[in-house]
Formats: C-alpha cells, sequence, structure tokens
C-alpha cells in the first residue's frame, strides 16, 4: 500500500527536478556572461525565461556572483517593465495601447478581459496564476490593430467578444487537463 | 586567425548566373503584420501546393543545387500592412492580397502555372473602384519613393547571398579598403544626411565629431528601440533588409574608427531580433565582420541586445546606461556621446534608418542623393501611416511630400468613425508621436521637412503619422499621449516625473468636468517650465503633444473648461443624457426633477433634453421608469 | 598669467579652475540653489534647480557645464525664476507637509528653498499615497515621504562607502529610494554610518532619536544617570547655538548636562587613553612576532561591521580593542557602583557621540552583561542640542563646569581620536616612545594628519620603520583591503575611519553647509590638544591607577574580558535562501550548501552540483532538504557545508559526502526504511 509520501512523489520530484535545473542554469548563464556585469540585463533576462519571473533569493545570487551590491540589482529590475518579480499566470495576454491599436478602441477589450476574469490594474494576475493581463505600448504591428499577444502569439484586428471567447476556451482547454 | 578575405563580386556572379535561371518569384511578406495575420501558413501551403503540382520550386538560390525556374521565398513588410498577407509575383509584378492558405492551391494552378490572374485576390481600388494587378497601379504605392525600403519587400531578409548580389557590402569594402576616416565624413557630410530618429541632426558632422576624438577604443551603436506607438519603420527595416543596417554600421565604424558595435533592440519585435542576430552571425561566417575586415589592419565586432521594456532607453544616454547594466536615466549632455559615450569612449550612436540610408548613400554618391528631398533635408522618410486612414501601412516618401499627398494621395482619404470617406472628416494628424505636434487643415499644403516642421512647432520625430478625424477628442488624444510619457519617465529629474503626472491630472480635470480658469492657464505654464527644464528629451518634449493641440485647438480646450463640453462627442463625463424618443411615453417625470428646467415637451410626446442648460446631474436619469433617459 | 573671464548677470567674473559653472557662479557671490550637486559626488542633474540661461546654449545645468571664456551667463531670468518655482511646487506637492514636527526642520533645503524663492501656494495636487516610514535600523529613520529622489544619499553610499545598501527602484512617477527589496535598513548591508542622513537635503533620512529614552532615565528618580563626552563633539556643538565650528565647548556641555540632570560627566577621551595603551601594546605584540599584520584600528562600528561582511578574512588583522565609547562602559560599570554608591542597575551610561553608528554599536550584543549593556543610550550631536534647547539652557552664556573625575581626565592623545590621523597619530605617541625607551618630548607626528583619502606615511624610531595607512571612507577601506588581501602593500597599521574626515564629519554632527567645517573642527580638537598638559595617554595618571586598581595587567586576562571583543563574519542580506531540493521523509536531512561570494570563490558551487548529482545517483531526493544559503558566516574558512546541523568549513565533497551517508545511516538504523 503506497504510503501518502510516496503518493506526493512525483509532485515534489518535479519541483526539485525544476529547482535544480533552474539553479543549474542560472550558474551557467553567470558563466556564458563571464561575470561582467555590464551585460546584468541579458543576463537577468536569461535568469527570468528560466524562472518565468525573478525570485528574489535568484536577484540576490546573481547580484553576488556579479560582484554588485543587491540593492543596484533590484533596481534594475524595477526600472524595466519586462521584468516581473511576480510570478506570472500560465498565460500572459498583452494588449497593445499604442495609438494605432488605441484609436482603434483597444481600451474595450481590456475592459471586458478585466471584468471577465475579475482582474484590474493593480492585481493583474488570477488567483489560480492562469492568466496575466497586461498592457504594452505598441508592439510595431499597426496594420493590424486592435492587436492582443496570447504567450507568444500575436493576433490582430480583436474585438472585446472574440478576446474573452478566447480567454474561455483557454479555461475550458486547462479544466480538462 | 586570418580568415580569407571574401571576394564580393564572386559571391555575387555565382548568385545573378543562379537567378538568372529563375523565371518566376513568388515572394510572400512575413513582416510581423502579415506573420500575425497568417503568412508563415501561406508560405507552407504554397510549398506543398507546388510540390502536389509537380512544379519544381527553389527555395534558397544555390548555384548548384538550382532545379526547377520557380522560386518562392519570404521578404520582410511590403508595407500595405491591412491588406496583409501580401504576395507578390515576379516578374510580372502582380500582388495579391489578403492571401489565405487554401488560396495557395488556386493562385499555383490559375498564375503560376496557367498564367491568368486570380482576380478576387487583387486590390480594389476604393476611388476609382478599378482592380489593380500591381504596386504601380495602387496609389498607395504609386505615390511613395521606395529607396530605404526597396529592398525590404524583396528580398529574402535570411538570405546575405541575395543582399551581396545587389551591390551589398561593396560600399563598406570601399570604405575600408579605398577610403580614409576623412573622407567618408566628408562624403556623408556632404550628402546632406540628418539623423531620422527624431533629432535631425546632420550625420556627418556627428561622425567626424567622433572621428576626432581621441582612441583607440571607440564604439557604434544602432539605436533600434523604437518605442514610439504607431510607428514600425525601423522594425520594418531591421526584419526586411538586416544587412544594410549591418553595412552602415561597418561604414560609421570605419569613419570613427570603432572596432566594436551595439545593434540595440527591443525585445517587442522578436522577429527584428533574431532577424539582426541572424545577419550578424551571417556576416561573421562570411568574414565581413570580425577581425581584419576585408583583409585590413581594422576589425570589427558585432554585438546584439535586447531591450527591456524601456521606451526612454531610446534616448542616447539611457541606451548606453542600458548597455551597461544600469537603470536607463539619460545623463547631462554635455558630454556628448561623441565625446564620452559607452564605457566612457568616444561614441556614435545612429537610428536605424539613419544607417540604412549610408550605403546607399555611399553607392549612388551624395550628389545624387540630394537630388532627392529639399535643400535643408535631402533624401526620403519613411513613415508609419495609422489612424483614420484608408491605407494604413508603411510608407516612403521624399522630404518635401506634402500633407496632402500622403493623407489623401496615397492614404486614399480619412475616414470617419463608420470607415467612411466623406472628403469632410480631416481634424489633424499628430506627428512624431508623443513627442510631436499636430498638423491641422492649415499645414496641408506644408512641405515636410525638418525645418518646416520645426517652424510650426512640430516635428519629423520617428515618423509616426496619426491621422485623427473630427470624432477625436483632441483634449483625449493629448491625455493619452501624456499618459504615454508619464509612465515611460524615467523619474530622474523632477520636472519631468512629477510635472507629467500633474498635467496628466490638469488633463484628467478637463476631462471630467472639474477643470476652471486656472487649470488651462496652469497647464500651460507648467507645459513650457517642463519643456524648458527637463533633462532630456523626452522631458523636453513630453509635453508638445499639449502645447501643440492647445495651440491649434485652443477653442476645444475652452468648450471643455467653460461650458463643460467636448465637441467631438468622445468625453462620457461632459456627454449629456440623451432621451430614446421611442422609449419615452412623454409622462414629464424628468422634467418635473430637472433643477435647472433643461428638458421640453409635451404630454404624451417625446421630450428632449436642451444641451446648453442641462448640468448632467443625473436626476432625470433616475426619475425616468421607462429607461428612456441615457448617458 | 591671462586670466579667462565669464560674465555672469553683467559682471565679469574670473575662471579659477572650476569644476563647473555652478561653483564659478557661486564663487561670484550668487547662491545658485540646489539639490543634487554636492561637491563630494558625481554630478547628477536631477533636481533642475541650478539652470541658467547661456546665451546661445540656452538654459542648462550649471552643476553639469563647464566654464569657458566668454560665456554670457544669466542667472535670474522670468523663465529660469519660474522653472524654479514650478519644480519647488511640483516636490512640495506630494512632500510631508509637517514641518513643525520634522527634526530636519531647523535644517532642512526644502524648506529653505520654499522660503528663498518666494513660494506662497502650491498650485498641484497630491498624486502619490503615503508610504511606511522605517524605523527599524538601530540608528537611522527612513521616511520616503520626505524623499526629493535628489539621489545624494545613493550615490554617498555607492561612491563614498563603496557599498550602495540603497538606490533607486521603481520608475517614474513610483521611483523610490530604497534599500534591496524594499526591505527594512536593518535587514541589508548598511553599516549605519549616516552619510546618507548627512547628505540628505530633507529629512527623509535622519538620526533615530533615543531623546525619549534618556529623558525617561533622567526623570527616574531611582536611576543615576552619567554621560561621556567623545572628542568630536565638543567643537560642534556649539554650531547648534550659532557658535564658529572648532570652538571648543567642552565646559558648557559640562555645564548643560549637569543643568538637564546628568549625575557625573566624563569623557570618552579618557577611554580612548585606555585604547591606545591596548591597543598600541597588541600592535607592538604582533609586530614583535610577525603575526596579523598589517593591524587594522577597530574605533569604528562601521568599519567592524564593514569588514564583518566584506571581509571576513581579514577580521583576525583587526584589533580586538574595543571602542572608546565601549571602553568607558565596561570600565564605568566595572568602577562606577563603588564610586557612586548605586547599584549596578540602576547606572544609565549615555554618551554624546558624533556618530549614528555608534547607537548600532551600543546594542551589540556582545556589549551585555547580566542583561544590561555597557552603554545604555547613545545621543547624537544633535540630539543633545535639542535636549538643551528644550530644557530652555541658553548654552552660548552657560559657565563651563568641569568633567568629573575620575573618567573625565585625559591626555590631548585622547581628544585627537576625532580626526582622520588622530587615532595614528595617538598610538605613535605611545608606541615610539615604548620602541624608542627614550622620553618623548615632540609628540606631533604632522605626516599623518590631513584631508587626503588615502594617506601613507613612515615613522623612523629607534632604527625601527612604522609603515602606516590612514584612510578614511569605505569605498577607501576596500582600495586599501584589497590589496592587503593580494599581499601587494606592506603597511604595519590602518587607521580606518568611516566618515570622510573622521569622527568631526559623523552624521550626527550638526548639518552644515559650510565646505570648510571639517577642516575647521579638526584644527579645534588638534588645538585642544595643545592647551591640554598632557598629550601622551601613557602619561594618563588615571589610565596608570585603572590598571593597578581594576584592570591589572595590560593587555591581561582582566583587561581582555573588559577591554577587548571578537568579531565574525555577517550575513549581508537577510531572508534569501534558495530551496533547491525539498525531501517528503517526516524526517528529512538538511543540508545546506554556502553560495555566498568568498565560498563560492572557494568553489562551493561545483560541491553543490556533485552533491546534488550523487543524492539523485543514490535516489536520496525524499531524505534530505538542499538549500544553497547565503551566508554562514564562515567566509574566510569556506567551502562551508552544513549537514544535519554540523557545520563544516573547508569542506570537500568528499567530506561532504561522507557526512551525508554518515547521518543518513543514522537515521535508517533506528527506523526500517525501505529505500527504491
Amino acid at each position: 500500500m503506497p504510503s501518502n509520501q510516496e503518493l506526493n512523489m512525483p509532485q515534489t520530484l518535479n519541483k526539485n527536478t525544476q529547482s535544480l535545473r533552474q539553479f543549474k542554469k542560472v550558474c551557467e548563464i553567470l558563466d556564458r556572461y563571464d561575470h561582467d556585469q555590464a551585460k546584468l540585463i541579458p543576463i537577468l533576462q536569461q535568469v527570468q525565461h528560466e524562472y518565468r519571473y525573478l525570485p528574489e533569493e535568484v536577484l540576490t545570487y546573481v547580484a553576488t556572483s556579479l560582484g554588485l551590491p543587491p540593492a543596484r540589482v533590484f533596481g534594475v529590475a524595477t526600472f524595466y517593465a519586462h521584468f516581473a518579480l511576480k510570478p506570472k499566470g500560465k498565460y500572459t495576454i498583452r494588449l497593445c495601447d499604442g495609438t494605432a491599436c488605441h484609436v482603434k478602441k483597444s481600451i474595450p477589450i481590456l475592459e471586458a478581459l478585466y471584468k471577465r476574469l475579475s482582474l484590474s490594474e493593480n492585481k493583474n494576475t488570477t488567483p489560480d496564476m492562469l492568466f496575466t493581463v497586461e498592457t504594452v505600448s505598441c508592439l510595431g504591428a499597426c496594420g493590424l490593430a486592435p492587436v492582443m499577444v496570447v504567450n507568444d502569439e500575436v493576433r490582430g484586428q480583436v474585438t472585446p467578444e472574440a478576446a474573452v471567447k478566447l480567454v474561455e476556451d483557454i479555461i475550458a482547454s486547462e479544466g480538462s487537463k | 586567425m586570418k580568415t580569407a578575405v571574401i571576394n564580393l563580386d564572386q559571391v555575387s556572379k555565382e548568385y545573378i548566373d543562379a537567378a538568372n535561371k529563375i523565371t518566376r518569384r513568388v515572394v510572400i511578406c512575413a513582416g510581423t503584420g502579415c506573420v500575425a495575420n497568417g503568412a508563415l501558413k501561406v508560405y507552407d501551403a504554397f510549398l506543398s501546393e507546388t510540390s502536389a503540382a509537380g512544379v519544381d520550386v527553389v527555395t534558397e538560390l544555390r548555384a548548384e543545387e538550382t532545379k526547377g525556374d520557380l522560386r518562392i521565398s519570404r521578404s520582410g513588410c511590403q508595407g500595405f500592412c491591412q491588406m496583409g498577407p501580401l504576395v507578390t509575383i515576379e516578374p510580372e509584378g502582380i500582388l495579391y492580397t489578403r492571401v489565405k492558405p487554401e488560396d495557395a492551391a488556386e493562385i499555383v494552378r490559375t498564375t503560376l502555372i496557367e498564367g491568368a490572374l486570380v482576380d478576387r485576390l487583387l486590390y480594389v481600388d476604393p476611388v476609382s473602384g478599378t482592380r489593380c494587378t500591381g504596386t504601380a497601379e495602387i496609389p498607395f504605392y504609386a505615390r511613395q519613393s521606395r529607396t530605404v525600403l526597396k529592398k525590404c519587400g524583396h528580398i529574402d531578409p535570411e538570405d546575405i547571398i541575395e543582399y551581396i548580389a545587389a551591390e551589398g557590402y561593396t560600399a563598406a569594402r570601399e570604405a575600408y579598403t579605398r577610403m580614409t576616416p576623412q573622407t567618408i565624413c566628408e562624403e556623408i557630410l556632404h550628402s546632406g544626411l540628418r539623423g531620422r530618429g527624431g533629432g535631425g541632426f546632420p550625420t556627418g558632422r556627428k561622425w567626424d565629431l567622433t572621428r576626432k576624438q581621441p582612441g583607440p577604443k571607440k564604439y557604434v551603436i544602432c539605436n533600434g528601440d523604437e518605442g514610439d506607438p504607431g510607428a514600425f519603420m525601423d522594425r520594418s527595416v531591421m526584419e526586411g533588409n538586416p544587412h544594410s543596417v549591418i553595412e552602415g554600421m561597418m561604414i560609421a565604424a570605419r569613419a570613427i574608427g570603432a572596432d566594436e558595435g551595439y545593434v540595440y533592440v527591443r525585445a517587442e519585435y522578436p522577429l527584428a531580433v533574431s532577424r539582426i542576430r541572424k545577419a550578424v552571425t551571417d556576416a561573421e561566417a562570411m568574414g565581413l565582420l570580425g577581425d581584419n575586415v576585408f583583409g585590413t589592419e581594422h576589425s570589427f565586432h558585432i554585438d546584439v541586445m535586447e531591450g527591456a521594456g524601456a521606451f526612454v532607453c531610446g534616448e542616447e544616454t539611457a541606451l548606453i546606461g542600458s548597455i551597461e547594466g544600469k537603470r536607463g536615466m539619460p545623463l547631462p549632455k554635455p558630454p556628448f556621446p561623441a565625446q564620452s559615450g559607452l564605457f566612457g569612449k568616444p561614441t556614435v550612436i545612429n537610428n536605424v534608418e539613419t544607417l540604412a540610408s549610408v550605403p546607399i548613400i555611399m553607392r549612388m554618391g551624395a550628389a545624387e542623393f540630394r537630388s532627392y528631398g529639399t535643400e535643408s533635408s535631402p533624401g526620403t522618410k519613411t513613415f508609419a501611416l495609422t489612424g483614420h486612414v484608408v491605407n494604413t501601412g508603411l510608407i516612403e516618401v521624399p522630404f518635401g511630400a506634402t500633407l496632402r499627398e500622403i493623407v489623401y494621395n496615397i492614404g486614399g482619404g480619412v475616414t470617419n468613425d463608420r470607415g467612411e470617406v466623406t472628403g469632410e472628416s480631416f481634424k489633424a494628424v499628430q506627428i512624431g508621436g508623443p513627442s510631436g505636434g499636430c498638423l491641422t487643415e492649415e499645414h496641408l499644403e506644408l512641405p515636410l521637412d525638418f525645418d518646416s516642421l520645426k517652424g510650426v512647432g512640430a516635428m519629423v520625430g520617428s515618423g509616426g503619422l496619426v491621422v485623427m478625424n473630427k470624432q477625436t477628442c483632441m483634449v483625449r488624444m493629448a491625455r493619452y499621449f501624456m499618459q504615454f510619457t508619464q509612465n515611460e519617465s524615467c523619474g530622474k529629474c523632477v520636472l519631468c516625473r512629477e510635472g507629467t503626472k500633474q498635467m496628466l491630472a490638469l488633463l484628467d480635470d478637463i476631462i471630467e468636468g472639474n477643470a476652471t480658469g486656472h487649470t488651462l492657464e496652469m497647464l500651460e505654464k507648467l507645459a513650457i517650465a517642463v519643456q524648458k527644464g527637463s533633462l532630456c528629451g523626452l522631458g523636453k518634449t513630453a509635453p508638445n503633444p499639449i502645447l501643440s493641440l492647445m495651440r491649434h485647438f485652443r477653442a476645444e480646450y475652452e468648450a471643455h473648461v467653460h461650458q463643460k463640453r467636448c465637441p467631438a462627442g468622445e468625453c462620457k463625463a461632459l456627454a449629456i443624457p440623451e432621451i430614446d424618443p421611442e422609449k419615452c411615453k412623454g409622462c414629464t417625470m424628468c422634467a418635473k426633477k430637472c433643477p435647472v428646467g433643461a428638458i421640453s415637451g409635451e404630454v404624451k410626446k417625446p421630450h428632449v433634453i436642451s444641451a446648453e442648460v442641462c448640468i448632467k446631474c443625473g436626476a432625470c436619469v433616475a426619475a425616468c421608469k421607462f429607461d428612456a433617459v441615457m448617458l | 598669467m591671462d586670466k579667462t573671464f565669464v560674465n555672469v548677470d553683467g559682471r565679469d567674473i574670473p575662471i579659477e579652475g572650476e569644476r563647473n559653472l555652478l561653483e564659478l557662479i557661486r564663487k561670484a557671490g550668487i547662491d545658485i540653489p540646489t539639490f543634487c550637486y554636492h561637491s563630494d559626488l558625481s554630478v547628477y542633474g536631477a533636481c533642475r534647480l541650478c539652470l541658467v540661461d547661456i546665451e546661445g546654449r540656452g538654459i542648462v545645468t550649471s552643476c553639469s557645464t563647464l566654464p569657458e571664456p566668454g560665456m554670457k551667463i544669466r542667472t535670474k531670468t522670468e523663465e529660469i525664476r519660474e522653472i524654479r518655482k514650478i519644480a519647488v511646487e511640483l516636490l512640495l506637492a506630494n512632500h510631508d507637509q509637517s514641518c513643525p514636527t520634522c527634526p530636519k526642520s531647523a535644517s532642512c533645503q526644502l524648506q529653505n528653498l520654499a522660503r528663498r524663492l518666494g513660494i506662497e501656494e502650491v498650485r498641484f495636487k497630491r498624486t502619490h499615497t503615503p508610504a511606511p516610514v522605517d524605523r527599524t535600523s538601530p540608528s537611522l529613520v527612513r521616511d520616503p515621504n520626505k524623499c526629493v529622489l535628489c539621489g545624494d544619499c545613493v550615490r554617498a553610499c555607492s561612491e563614498i562607502q563603496g557599498i550602495g545598501a540603497v538606490d533607486f527602484a521603481g520608475r517614474g512617477a513610483s521611483s523610490t529610494v530604497v534599500p534591496a527589496f524594499g526591505k527594512d535598513l536593518s535587514k541589508v548591508e548598511c553599516v549605519y554610518c549616516g552619510l546618507c542622513a548627512s547628505v540628505c537635503p530633507t529629512g527623509a533620512i535622519t538620526p533615530k532619536s533615543e531623546v525619549d529614552a534618556v529623558w525617561r532615565a533622567l526623570d527616574n528618580p531611582k536611576k543615576k544617570v552619567v554621560a561621556q563626552i567623545a572628542p568630536a563633539v565638543r567643537v560642534a556643538l556649539g554650531e547648534h547655538f550659532g557658535m564658529e565650528p572648532g570652538t571648543v565647548t567642552t565646559g558648557q556641555i559640562a555645564a548643560a548636562l549637569k543643568a538637564i540632570g546628568f549625575a557625573q560627566v566624563y569623557d570618552t577621551s579618557f577611554a580612548a587613553d585606555l585604547t591606545v595603551v591596548e591597543e598600541a601594546n597588541e600592535f607592538l605584540d604582533r609586530a614583535e612576532r610577525g603575526e596579523r599584520l598589517p593591524q587594522f584600528t577597530s574605533c569604528c562600528p562601521s568599519w567592524v561591521k564593514f569588514a564583518e561582511q566584506y571581509y571576513p578574512d581579514l577580521l583576525p588583522n583587526l584589533s580586538s580593542c574595543r571602542s572608546p565609547q565601549q571602553m568607558f562602559g565596561s570600565v564605568a560599570r566595572e568602577v562606577l557602583p563603588e564610586k557612586l554608591n548605586v547599584s549596578a542597575k540602576d547606572i544609565v551610561i549615555v554618551s554624546i557621540m558624533p556618530c549614528t553608528a555608534k547607537k548600532f554599536e551600543a546594542k551589540r550584543p556582545e556589549f551585555k552583561h547580566d542583561g544590561i549593556p555597557d552603554v545604555d543610550h547613545v545621543l547624537t550631536t544633535q540630539e543633545l542640542g535639542r535636549m538643551i534647547e528644550e530644557s530652555g539652557l541658553d548654552f552660548k552664556r552657560l559657565e563651563p563646569e568641569s568633567l568629573d573625575m575620575p573618567l573625565g581626565f585625559k591626555t590631548g592623545a585622547g581628544v585627537i581620536f576625532g580626526a582622520s590621523g588622530g587615532v595614528t597619530e595617538a598610538v605613535l605617541r605611545y608606541a615610539v616612545e615604548k620602541i624608542s625607551g627614550v622620553r618623548l618630548d615632540a609628540f606631533d607626528f604632522r605626516d599623518v594628519r590631513g584631508e587626503e583619502g588615502i594617506r601613507e606615511a613612515t615613522i623612523s624610531a629607534a632604527g625601527k620603520e612604522i609603515r602606516l595607512a590612514i584612510v578614511h571612507g569605505l569605498a577607501n577601506a576596500r582600495k586599501v583591503a584589497d590589496k592587503v588581501r593580494a599581499g601587494e602593500c606592506d603597511y604595519d597599521l590602518i587607521e580606518v575611519m568611516t566618515c570622510p574626515g573622521g569622527c568631526i564629519g559623523g552624521a550626527g554632527q550638526p548639518v552644515s553647509r559650510d565646505p570648510n567645517v571639517k577642516r575647521r573642527r579638526a584644527r579645534g580638537l588638534y588645538d585642544s590638544d595643545k592647551m591640554l598638559e598632557l598629550h601622551k595617554s601613557q602619561d594618563n595618571p588615571v589610565v596608570t591607577q585603572c590598571y593597578a586598581k581594576h584592570l591589572g595587567e595590560i593587555g591581561g586576562e582582566k583587561a581582555h574580558a573588559l577591554l577587548h571583543t571578537h568579531y565574525a563574519s555577517r550575513k549581508r542580506i537577510a531572508d534569501t535562501d534558495l530551496d533547491l531540493l525539498n525531501g517528503t521523509d517526516s524526517d528529512k536531512l538538511d543540508v545546506s550548501v554556502c553560495v555566498g561570494t568568498s565560498c563560492m570563490v572557494r568553489g562551493s558551487q561545483e560541491l553543490l552540483h556533485s552533491l546534488i548529482d550523487y543524492i539523485e545517483e543514490r535516489g536520496l531526493q525524499n531524505a534530505v532538504d538542499v538549500r544553497a544559503t547565503f551566508c554562514f558566516e564562515q567566509c574566510d574558512r569556506g567551502p562551508t557545508v552544513s549537514v544535519g546541523g554540523n557545520v563544516m568549513e573547508k569542506c570537500t565533497f568528499e567530506r561532504a559526502r561522507k557526512a551525508l551517508e554518515d547521518a543518513l545511516g543514522k537515521l535508517n538504523s533506528e527506523e526500517v526504511k525501505v529505500e527504491n
């Protein structure tokens, strides 16, 4: 009869393997850039790619490895919009609010998404960590305004209804997993 | 280790020989816009359909491999973004629009095999109603002078050999082997090339100033941090013709004496990033970049860096700070980067389009370059035409083209909110993005160039052109731009950091109907202080939309403030309630509740609210039992 | 020599090597306003107050513009005045408006500017939400609502102290100046030197006040409160009352303290004499054995914390002597109960210091015995000034009183401790006499005095050479410490002071805009030395008596217990362990490997990977929790690995593996387990 602990094993093992793999990756990234302080931003970009955000302990580790004060690394991480210090949802929805998209009514799409997922500007990730909704300024696909990107997929000429439907499709497919 | 010096002429000849065997070419636009609309699937469909039809296809031209005389390739942005995915067939110059993967079969059969047109995929000119076979007949294209963009929609941006075959890298070769830094600077100076990123500073002079600084370490940086919302010119050049940028950088490096260069690209442009990276790798593999360029004692290495989401990093000192691993906070100038730039060394920073223009100038010669454009602003400029206009997309015109030509001839006219062209919808054009100003009806005949625009309180900027129709509230537009700038302010200097926030608050007051007589006065004072006193270009130009819009549309501002009314009808807080005549039962409850007697109407007949008297208190909305009063 | 000129507001002013227009214009007698410009820091250019109009160039910041001959400059055009006003109003709109209750009220630059620029109303609304105040550190209080984001503290901490404990975070209107991750100051590498508070133009960072606690002690009839006055205080307190910097006011201070209710007033300089005796002997002892040289001074608590964080391998080189403040406390606790006829727990010892780090030092756990700290409270010069005002005393008109005996008797050597180079000179006055065996009459050692950040000197005594380095500012200390680490220098004794100029420049001193203030205060100390009868610590009869009656031999057991201390390496930032493996067994073993810089340099990363590979190979994942941690505070003896609480230094993979197996074996033998 397998013990409760053993039943939990796969999850913990997965988490452990992931933690180790990620940490090894961070060390590799630092080595690749020769621990060069000037390369802080590309290093953070790649570290974030690995963890999907920038955990505090990892930032401290990067700071110590590069010989930089942690306050400085924190300052850089909080300056650039791409760096996230809190975990993001599995699906990051970015809505373009560049001029062309704005003029073609991107805001109603944002409001529809906020309403459907009970989110706001201050709270933009759903509690089940499934969705993060953000605005981004100009993806340069202005001919397709309004533009919405889901993870890396670009969708053009979006409407509020289409956006909400997309979200519901994702919820359905995730629920069946 | 010295690699053998590449023989450009030989590579070129081999390619051209192979290309001569090709009788037909299908070019599928693979710029970000078309890709988002499925262009890559269209490309795959063409490959599978031609295979199914038993037609031999060449995707990459190499002398040994060529079998078949049909070539299918992808290109960078062809410019007519809203009509994408775009497929061009050469040599006929046929342009098919809105092509879906399902259409590939028909095109292969009808056009490639049978030689006829698929009419339903041709562009129909909304004005004349005619079907246009190719770009020569489409006003959007016909009126442009695609020079920098010439190759963008045509060549395969991932094929360095195709670039070489069209005289690519010959200007760089000339620069390294037969010219001196001084003569290069002179040539660019004579051409009159001015920075295309917004500053309009003479490129030749910038290079010469840097050239004169003591070495040995100097840098060349390509500023690909195009962050203006609504601008995608640089993106298209980087995606469509990345080697032109690299060649430009090489020539700049030779001119100033730099051995290291950076391309700084926004991470929001993943396709541009990957194309530039590939271009650098390919150029290195061919020995064009690296040690001993063209067999000389000079070396040049390029590193590609992705931005991390900060518009302010388009400012040169902030960009430099970013490359140094710091927060992107601008520095006071002087000292200028030419003197003390990256890591404290003399540095030239140029915009993507500027650099892409350099090989063109070197090949055609300064004199011929000057034949385009105006006296003070030679050459052409790319613009991103967007907004309430029929044809949106990427265009290139010579300096001196008028606003009318761009908006009406190329753009096809101004649309109202229902998408119709009525001929009376034009209100304004925002030029230069959030740092720019607006042009109004009185400027329609204005020839656009650096100096003429400055003269009317606007600027070329990076080239974003947003057309606005009469249903656009100018106050809201100013607020939109101010919010953008405020969000992107780095926070270093108090005027920009706090000033933009306060200007935003004042604009909100105006939009929400809370403004007083002082609001406009304060807004103007604050705007001028921020413009004069800020540390960097972002702060200095942040108030431009406000000042420009106040200058040209003061009446609209005053209507918001004094009459609490939005002439364009966009500001909800200032909208007066309306009574729906179909729901109104004429019960007069609303008229009785109205404290100012703004509602009139006979019993049992639909009532009407007077816009001038209404104070928007909402009592009528609450009073109506039939939901007939709406905001 | 030909002079070149610029024209400022119509007057020709010669260019005389000024670094920027701002300094030149100030020389011309026009006080250009500025927040972010500081002559000791790099140019920042953010406050936009120093704008001037240059003909042909437009409006530029004078702090970042070089003077060029022929420039026509106007400093107060209508445009510029308007911009300045708007800039200050913008700051005021979101600034904490409780000026009357702000400790910086008398010296706040923002308040000053608002008055000078004639601002009568703030035309802007508040747009920021107030942020919480950080009172967690023992030395400093951070109030982000008073910050004007001038960045002076950031640059001071980074450029002068080489630490960078605070930096800008966020962007645009949400920019703030915070420690890493927005943590409290007490959780990060801050060494409490307070240089940030010294350079802060507003009340955003201020020394933490202990005035209330001291009043409570004074009001308590059961307690006897005694004070020790640091050297640097006596030449600066007068500034609080409008006197010239450098005026020695020891007598008035004693009178004031007595009037406030202190039972006895003593002198830290007495304890400094003690420090000299102990430290000089320690030095001579090491020199004879050729061990643990160079010797670093240890009287500066910020330097000590700095060394514990960044140079733990050099901790053995630090003098083990306590600082004068703590030596005083220790001796006072020993001596006073009998002398004052009061039980130990009813004596409250208060030190008056120029320094904020001393507040931290007094709270170090090793300086507490039987629950009683050696020094109960530390008041900065500013706090004492306020207490004197609160008491209604007219400081300038007080009749000087003498300090109390015996702990108030000092020599000039003890007094000069407050200036950079003073500790070294005092030690030399002892050591040279001792080495040569001949009475030293010329007691000045001017070679070690000065203002440069790193100074060197060589003193000969009886044919022997003593090579000295005198450092102030921790960025300079880093340079010297790095050289020592690398074995690239030959010093015997190194004095380190954190504050520029030494203690006289401490963060607790009265705020001054006089660029010569430190020089004048130092001068006051050296003059005071001259006026005293005795100049060498060895000549202090009370010191001799103290050894005879209470301390025993110099450097002996009792002296060690009371006057010496030990150091330990320190974590730089709290709460940042990296969980790598989480076992599921109920009694899983805890394995931690340090990945702080020192350990990493010694190979802890590879050790960690090898250990993890080993654990995975053996399928032991459930039995262990593996963490990468910073830091074990044994940095000089790394790599450090802890297995089940057993901390191993200089650990190799083999040792760690064996420890792991042993520990798991023990667990296995206790229960029957089936591992797959």
